[in-house]
């Protein structure tokens, strides 16, 4: 079972356009769509979900008023300045004195621990929840991070595990994961294992400096990488340098991709490029071909 | 008087809208750079740079002289970052928060903390434009410290414009609190409304003031102007595509140095931003602010 990660270090290069005219291409795969705090792929496979589970991971500190003595010790001793303190005492009976910003609580249960009073909870957190959908090109395993939620890596993982044992029972040979933009953790858990990855830039500063760091990343988890242009007629002249250091650097040149307003407009249909047709549809599948034989 | 830019989606414009209005302003404005894993920013704005310094989190080292092995600190830690099974403690550095639960554990007083290094801040200038960001350390997962290091060089000039990491989770809050507005750039199309939908969530889990700019106006539908509409959320401004402005950013040139009467149009959005800042009925009490 090989297991094929997109991606692109810089957001909006296309990323979620390519992968479903990938997932269209393969026939049947399990699909993952790891973009978890902003998860796109079901907008256009339209899927229909036969499976929820809530994702907990970690706790969080909750100081209960009623035991809460006002000491401080909680926020003298926090490091990511989550204990809040309230106004001074508005009731005049010391209630309430301190409080957690749940966004801001790394879980670390210090404050648990150290609490004098042992006015302090930590209830298991529930970061977000994971599907398993049925889509027209196969399983789909995505989720959904609760807005400003930790633990964006785990949960990728999580996708990750659960779209692999589906195949793996369902006897399907491959695994299509559609990655987060970026360098950091939640990428690093998309792409480490994985059999090969395609980092998709585009002709700009950005795009190029964006892509050498993609690309470092995956030499330093020594996983195969590969690359390609998207809108490389924007600007033709970045397109060939960002090739060539690519090369350079060990990864494959698998295509250009032209812009083409059919990309949009398959967005809006809810279908994927290669169900529309044009000239990037035909750019797509050339990459595709050549894609899924990388890192055999 | 802090904004901040964000995006739930990536490449819809956050870093455009953030450096082409620090060049549109007529006031002193410092840059932030708080996209570490990919900072953009420099690119265009073409920084004299002024200095670097790195940036570390504290993670423990263990004396192994003192270490009883009784396997306090490996209970403590809730990332798996100090393991002991009543044997002297292994240490995962990359793994480790820097909270200082082991330390504070640890009976024989055997461990002491020792920085490790996950990116360095560096700080230029741009005419009278001051600019920090960061660069996170390839193969580094945490990008959290190191935002909140960059955040930390705010405050030296009376705007302080945020270009932050796409997404709605820790790395865009660690980016975005604490500002007096977010700007939410989006584009008209069903991945941008999905994303913008969430980065709305976020911004009201997170009790901020908000407005949106559509980008690339004119590709895509309405369905964008539709929720904003229903949802009540401040439409500041629509930038239509502009094949000149496009060509521009590929070659790493701002859009107003290119096309000089944008200049007014970023002015304009900066005008409606603070309008919306200052009009009572749009500014909820920050939830996560003492």
């Amino acid at each position: 079972m090989r297991e094929l990660v997109v991606i692109s270090g810089k957001g909006g290069t296309g990323k979620t356009s390519i992968l479903a005219s990938f997932a269209v291409l393969a026939g049947q795969a399990v699909l993952a769509d790891c973009d978890v705090d902003a998860a796109d792929l079901h907008l256009v496979l339209t899927p229909t979900v036969r499976r929820r589970e809530v994702f907990r991971s970690g706790n969080e500190a909750v100081i209960r008023p009623e035991l809460c003595r006002g000491c401080g010790k909680c926020a003298e001793l926090c490091r990511f300045a989550a204990v809040l303190r309230d106004f001074e005492d508005p009731r005049g009976d010391g209630s309430s004195r301190y409080r957690v910003d749940a966004t801001a609580c790394e879980g670390c249960g210090v404050c648990v621990r150290h609490c004098p009073h042992g006015a302090i909870e930590f209830p298991e957190r529930v970061c977000g929840e994971w599907f398993v959908s049925g889509t027209r090109c196969g399983p789909l395993v995505h989720a959904r991070l609760h807005p400003a939620a930790e633990n964006s890596g785990k949960l990728v993982a999580a996708v990750r595990q659960e779209a692999r044992r589906l195949a793996e029972s369902e006897g399907f040979d491959r695994v299509l994961v559609d990655g987060p933009p970026g360098i950091g953790c939640p990428v690093i858990s998309s792409v480490t294992g994985a059999s090969a990855v395609l980092a998709v830039s585009e002709p700009t500063v950005s795009g190029e400096h964006d892509l050498s760091r993609v690309l470092e990343l995956c030499r330093h988890f020594d996983i195969p990488a590969a690359v390609c242009v998207n809108k490389w007629d924007l600007n033709p002249q970045m397109t060939r340098r960002i090739e060539g250091k690519a090369a350079a650097g060990g990864a494959g040149v698998l295509g250009r991709i032209p812009y083409d307003r059919a990309v949009t407009a398959a967005q809006l249909e809810a279908r994927a490029v290669v169900e529309l047709g044009g000239p990037a549809a035909a750019a797509i599948r050339a990459v595709w071909e050549r894609f899924k034989e990388t890192g055999e | 008087m802090t904004v901040a830019v964000a995006s739930g989606k990536g490449g819809t414009g956050k870093t455009t809208v953030a450096v082409n209005l620090a060049l549109s302003l007529e006031e002193p404005v410092e840059l932030l750079d708080c996209d570490v894993e990919e900072p953009n920013a420099h690119l265009f704005l073409q920084p004299r740079w002024i200095s670097t310094r790195t940036v570390s989190v504290p993670v423990p080292q263990v004396d192994e002289r003192l270490c009883t092995a009784c396997g306090a600190c490996g209970s403590a830690c809730r990332f798996h970052a100090i393991v002991s099974l009543k044997t002297q403690p292994l240490v995962f550095p990359e793994l480790c928060h820097g909270c200082g639960a082991c330390v504070l554990a640890c009976p024989a007083g055997a461990i002491r903390e020792v920085p490790r290094e996950v990116g360095v801040v560096e700080r230029g200038r741009r005419g009278e434009i001051r600019f920090v960001h960061g660069r996170l350390k390839v193969g580094e997962a945490m990008s959290g410290p190191l935002i909140r290091a960059v955040r930390s060089e705010a405050g030296q000039s009376p705007i302080t414009l945020i270009d932050a990491p796409p997404g709605t989770s820790c790395p865009v809050v660690a980016a975005v609190r604490g500002s007096d507005f977010v700007l939410l750039v989006t584009e008209p199309t069903p991945f941008g409304l999905n994303d913008l939908r969430l980065a709305v969530e976020m911004v009201r889990t997170l009790g901020l003031p908000f407005g949106v700019v559509i980008n690339r106006s004119d590709i895509g539908n309405d369905a964008v102007r539709r929720y904003c509409a229903s949802e009540a959320v401040p439409l500041l401004i629509e930038i239509p595509e502009d094949r000149r402005v496009a060509e521009a950013y590929s070659r790493g040139q701002a859009a107003v140095t290119v096309l000089p009467q944008l200049r007014a149009v970023f002015r304009e959005l900066y005008d409606r931003l603070l309008s919306v800042v200052c009009s009572p009925g749009q500014r909820p009490v920050p939830a996560g602010r003492s």
